[in-house]
C-alpha cells in the first residue's frame, strides 16, 4: 500500500516535470537547508518562475 | 551454473524475438498479425538494453556510481535537482518524443513494413540509443553543458559555431515541415480546422485561469482543458454538418499557410503563460495518453498488417517520396531510429536532473528505446489500413489524378486493388469529404489509429471521432513545437544578429523581439509556402531536407562521442560510436549528393530546376505553375533547396575534418585529454 502511494507520488512528479515544473517540496527542503535566512518563494511565485524559465531556453522542442 | 541460470530467461527472450522476427520477415502472401511486430520489437529492445547498453555503461564509458553529478554540485531546487530516475525517465521521454517518430515510419510504409521495421530496430540499438546515452554521459561529466558548448570544448570554437549554425538551420526546416503536416491535415477539412482552432481560446482560458484564478493548479486546469477539447471535437462535427458554418472553416492550403504564419508570429510574441504554456500542458499529457492508448489498442485488437512486407517501391520510384531504399529509407525514418535533435535534449535539461551517473543508461538508452517503440506503433497503424487507401492518401494529385475514380484506377494498376467506392467510403467513415492527396503522415496515421481504436471503444459510429481525435492530438503538439521553436529560433537569431547590431541582443526590447520573430517566421513560412505549392506535394521536397539535416546532426553528435572516447583513451571501444557515425555519414552524403545532382527531376533539385528552366526557354508553362513568374519561382526554390543541401553537407564535412584532427592529436599523446570536470566523490547519503 505504501509502495502504491509512493508510485502515485512519482507519477504526479513525473507528469509535472514533463511540463517543466519540478517538485515544490524538494525546492522548499533545499531552500530551508541552504539559505534559511532568505524567504522562500511561495508556490505561486515558484510556478511562475519555472514557467518563464522553461520557454526562455534556446534548446527548443524536439521534432 | 549460476551464469547459466542468470542468462536463461534472456535466452528465452532472444528466442521469442528471433521467432517473431522470422515470422515478420518470412511470411509472404498472407497478412500477419501486428502482434508479431510488437513482440519482435520488444524482445529486441530487452536484449539490447540488458546486454549492449550494459556493455557500453561498464566497459566503454565506465559509469561511476560514486561520482558527483551536476544535479548535486549545483543543486538549487530549480534547474539542478537530483531527481528519481523513473520521474526523470518520464520527463526525458516527453521531451524527445514528438511528431518525428509518428510521421517518418508512415511515409516509409510505401516500401512495405519490413524495411522500415528493420531500420527502426537496428538503428535504435546501434545508433539512436547509443547517441542519446553517450551525449547524456558527456554532458553530465561536463557540468550539464549544451551540445554546441561540448563540441567547442572538445574540438575548438570553429566547429562549435558550425554545429550551432547547423542546428539553427535544421530547426527552421523542422518548423516548416511540421507546419506543412498541419496544413495537409486541415486543408478543406472544416471538422479538423474547427477543432484545432478551438484549442486557441481553450488555451487562452487555461492561461488566464492558471495565472489569476487558481495559480499553478496544473492538474485541475488540464482536466478542464481536456473536457473542453473533447467538446471541441463534437463541435467540429456539428460545424462540418452546418451549411452556414462549414464553408467558413473550409480553407485552401495557401490560405492556411497565411493563417499559420500570422498565428506563429502572434503566438511567439505574446507572454508564454497566456497561450504557449497551457497548450504545452494539454499537448504533453494528450501525447503521453494517446501513445499509451494506442499501445493498448494494438495489443487488444491485434490488427492484421494489410500492407505487403515489401512493395515494388523498395527499388525506387515510389509515389510518396522519391528515391530507392538506400540511402533514402535511412533519412526518411529519422526519429525512432536515430535523431540528432535528441542530442540537444540529452545535453539540455536532463543532465542537470540526473541523480546518479549510472542512471544515464536507463534514461539515455532506455528513453530512446521507448521512442523507437512509438515509431513501431506508427508503422503498424499505417500498415493496417488498406494499401490502396494508403497510396490514395499519400500520392500527389499530379501523379494519380484528382477524383476518386482516376485515383482508384491508377493505384489499381500498381497492383493495390482499390475501388472508387472504397475511397469515398473511407472518407465518409472518418467524417471527411475527401482523403485524397493528404501526404504528410498525420492523416494516414489518424486513419490507422481510428481503424484500431474504434474496435476498442465506440465501434464504427465512433470512427470519425477517433480520426479527429488523432488529428487534434498531432496538430496540438505540432503547434506547440512551432511556437516554442519560433521562440528558440528568435533567441538564436538575436544572438547571431547581436554580433553585428548590438541593440538586437536586448531581449527586453520590443523592436528587437518583433524583428527577430518576424525574420524567423518569415524564414520557415517561406519554406512552408514553397512546400504547399510544390507540384510533387511538398513533403517530397522538405522531408528529405529535414531527414538529411537531422541525421547529420546525429552524425555530429556521434563524432563528438568518438572524439571523447579517443580522448579518454578508450581507443579499442571507439567503434561503438564510430560505426553508426560512419553509417550516417555514408547515408546522408549519398542522399545529399543525389538530392542535388540526380538526373531524375523527381529526385534531384537541379534536374528539376533545369526541367522548368528549359520549359521557360521554350515559353511553356508546366503544372502546377500557371504563369512564367511562377515557373521562375519553382526554379529559384529548387536551387535554394540544393544550396541548403550543400550547406548541410559542408557543416558535416567540416565537423568530420575537425574530429579527425582532434582524434589524431589525442592518439599522439599517452595521456587522457578529455576535458571532464574534476571528479568529486558523492557523500554516502547522496548515492542512489
Amino acid at each position: 500500500m505504501r509502495d502504491l502511494a509512493q508510485a502515485g507520488r512519482y507519477l504526479t512528479q513525473s507528469l509535472r516535470l514533463m511540463v517543466g515544473v519540478p517538485d515544490y517540496g524538494t525546492y522548499l527542503a533545499h531552500h530551508q537547508a541552504t539559505h534559511p535566512e532568505r524567504p522562500a518563494m511561495s508556490y505561486e511565485e515558484f510556478f511562475n518562475e519555472r514557467q518563464a524559465a522553461r520557454y526562455a531556453s534556446r534548446a527548443g522542442k524536439c521534432c | 551454473m549460476l551464469n547459466l541460470r542468470r542468462h536463461l530467461p534472456w535466452a528465452c527472450v532472444a528466442i521469442l524475438g528471433a521467432v517473431s522476427l522470422a515470422i515478420v520477415a518470412l511470411s509472404r502472401g498472407e497478412a500477419i498479425s501486428a502482434l508479431w511486430v510488437v513482440a519482435a520489437a520488444l524482445c529486441t529492445y530487452l536484449i539490447a538494453y540488458r546486454y549492449y547498453s550494459l556493455f557500453i555503461a561498464t566497459q566503454v564509458l565506465g559509469l561511476d556510481p560514486k561520482r558527483q553529478t551536476p544535479a548535486w554540485k549545483f543543486n538549487d531546487g530549480l534547474d539542478y535537482v537530483p531527481t528519481n530516475k523513473h520521474v526523470l525517465y518520464g520527463h526525458h521521454f516527453a521531451a524527445i518524443a514528438g511528431a518525428g517518430p509518428l510521421v517518418g515510419p508512415v511515409l516509409a510504409a510505401q516500401m512495405g513494413y519490413l524495411p522500415g521495421l528493420l531500420w527502426i530496430l537496428a538503428g535504435v540499438v546501434f545508433a539512436g540509443a547509443v547517441q542519446d546515452f553517450i551525449v547524456l554521459f558527456i554532458s553530465t561529466r561536463r557540468d550539464g553543458r549544451s551540445l554546441g558548448d561540448l563540441v567547442k570544448q572538445e574540438m575548438g570554437t570553429v566547429p562549435g559555431l558550425i554545429a550551432l549554425f547547423g542546428a539553427f538551420m535544421i530547426m527552421i526546416i523542422i518548423l516548416a515541415v511540421l507546419a506543412l503536416i498541419v496544413v495537409k491535415a486541415l486543408a478543406d477539412s472544416p471538422w479538423g480546422l474547427f477543432t484545432v482552432a478551438a484549442t486557441i481560446p481553450v488555451a487562452l482560458f487555461m492561461g488566464v485561469y492558471l495565472r489569476y484564478i487558481r495559480p499553478g493548479r496544473i492538474g485541475e486546469v488540464s482536466v478542464i482543458g481536456f473536457v473542453l477539447l473533447m467538446a471541441a471535437i463534437f463541435g467540429g462535427q456539428w460545424v462540418s454538418e452546418s451549411p452556414t458554418l462549414a464553408p467558413i472553416f473550409t480553407l485552401t492550403p495557401t490560405t492556411l499557410v497565411w493563417a499559420l504564419v500570422g498565428y506563429g508570429f502572434v503566438a511567439a510574441s505574446i507572454p508564454v503563460w497566456l497561450l504557449l504554456a497551457p497548450r504545452d500542458y494539454l499537448s504533453t499529457f494528450l501525447k503521453i495518453g494517446t501513445i499509451i492508448a494506442l499501445a493498448i489498442g494494438i495489443v487488444i485488437v491485434a490488427p492484421p498488417l494489410k500492407m505487403p512486407a515489401l512493395t515494388q517501391f523498395a527499388a525506387g520510384g515510389g509515389p510518396v517520396w522519391a528515391g530507392s531504399l538506400f540511402p533514402f529509407l535511412f533519412i526518411t525514418i529519422a526519429c525512432g531510429a536515430v535523431s540528432g535533435f535528441h542530442a540537444l535534449i540529452s545535453s539540455g535539461t536532463t543532465p542537470k536532473l540526473l541523480e546518479n551517473e549510472t542512471h544515464a543508461r536507463y534514461i539515455g538508452y532506455g528513453g530512446m528505446l521507448a521512442e523507437s517503440f512509438v515509431a513501431v506503433m506508427a508503422l503498424v497503424a499505417a500498415s493496417c489500413i488498406e494499401p490502396g487507401v494508403y497510396f490514395a492518401m499519400n500520392s500527389p494529385a499530379a501523379l494519380v489524378g484528382k477524383d476518386a475514380a482516376t485515383v482508384a484506377q491508377t493505384i489499381s494498376t500498381w497492383g493495390f486493388v482499390v475501388t472508387p467506392e472504397m475511397l469515398t467510403q473511407a472518407a465518409a467513415d472518418v467524417g471527411e469529404k475527401t482523403i485524397l492527396a493528404r501526404a504528410g503522415g498525420a492523416p494516414t496515421l489518424a486513419v490507422g489509429m481510428a481503424e484500431i481504436l474504434h474496435q476498442v471503444v465506440g465501434g464504427k459510429a465512433m470512427m470519425a471521432f477517433w480520426y479527429h481525435f488523432a488529428i487534434l492530438f498531432e496538430a496540438l503538439f505540432i503547434l506547440t513545437a512551432v511556437d516554442a521553436g519560433t521562440r528558440a529560433g528568435r533567441f538564436m537569431l538575436q544572438d547571431l544578429l547581436g554580433s553585428f547590431v548590438p541593440s538586437m541582443k536586448r531581449t527586453e526590447s520590443w523592436v528587437a523581439n518583433l524583428v527577430a520573430t518576424g525574420l524567423c517566421v518569415a524564414t520557415w513560412g517561406y519554406f512552408l509556402y514553397q512546400g504547399v505549392v510544390d507540384p510533387l506535394g511538398g513533403i517530397n521536397t522538405l522531408w528529405p531536407l529535414f531527414g538529411i539535416g537531422n541525421q547529420m546532426l546525429a552524425a555530429v553528435a556521434l563524432m563528438l562521442g568518438t572524439v571523447v572516447l579517443f580522448k579518454m583513451k578508450k581507443d579499442r571501444y571507439a567503434w561503438v560510436t564510430m560505426a553508426p557515425a560512419a553509417w550516417l555519414l555514408v547515408c546522408t552524403m549519398t542522399a545529399g549528393w543525389l538530392k542535388i545532382f540526380s538526373a531524375d527531376p523527381k529526385l534531384g533539385f537541379l534536374a528539376h530546376a533545369d526541367k522548368y528552366a528549359a520549359a521557360i526557354a521554350e515559353g511553356k508553362v508546366l503544372a502546377p505553375a500557371k504563369t512564367l513568374d511562377a515557373m521562375w519561382r519553382v526554379v529559384f526554390n529548387d536551387r535554394l533547396d540544393a544550396a541548403l543541401c550543400v550547406l548541410f553537407m559542408a557543416v558535416v564535412i567540416s565537423v568530420l575534418v575537425y574530429s579527425v584532427k582532434t582524434i589524431r592529436a589525442a592518439r599522439s599523446t599517452g595521456k587522457v585529454t578529455a576535458k571532464e570536470t574534476a571528479s568529486v566523490r558523492l557523500p554516502a547519503g547522496q548515492r542512489a
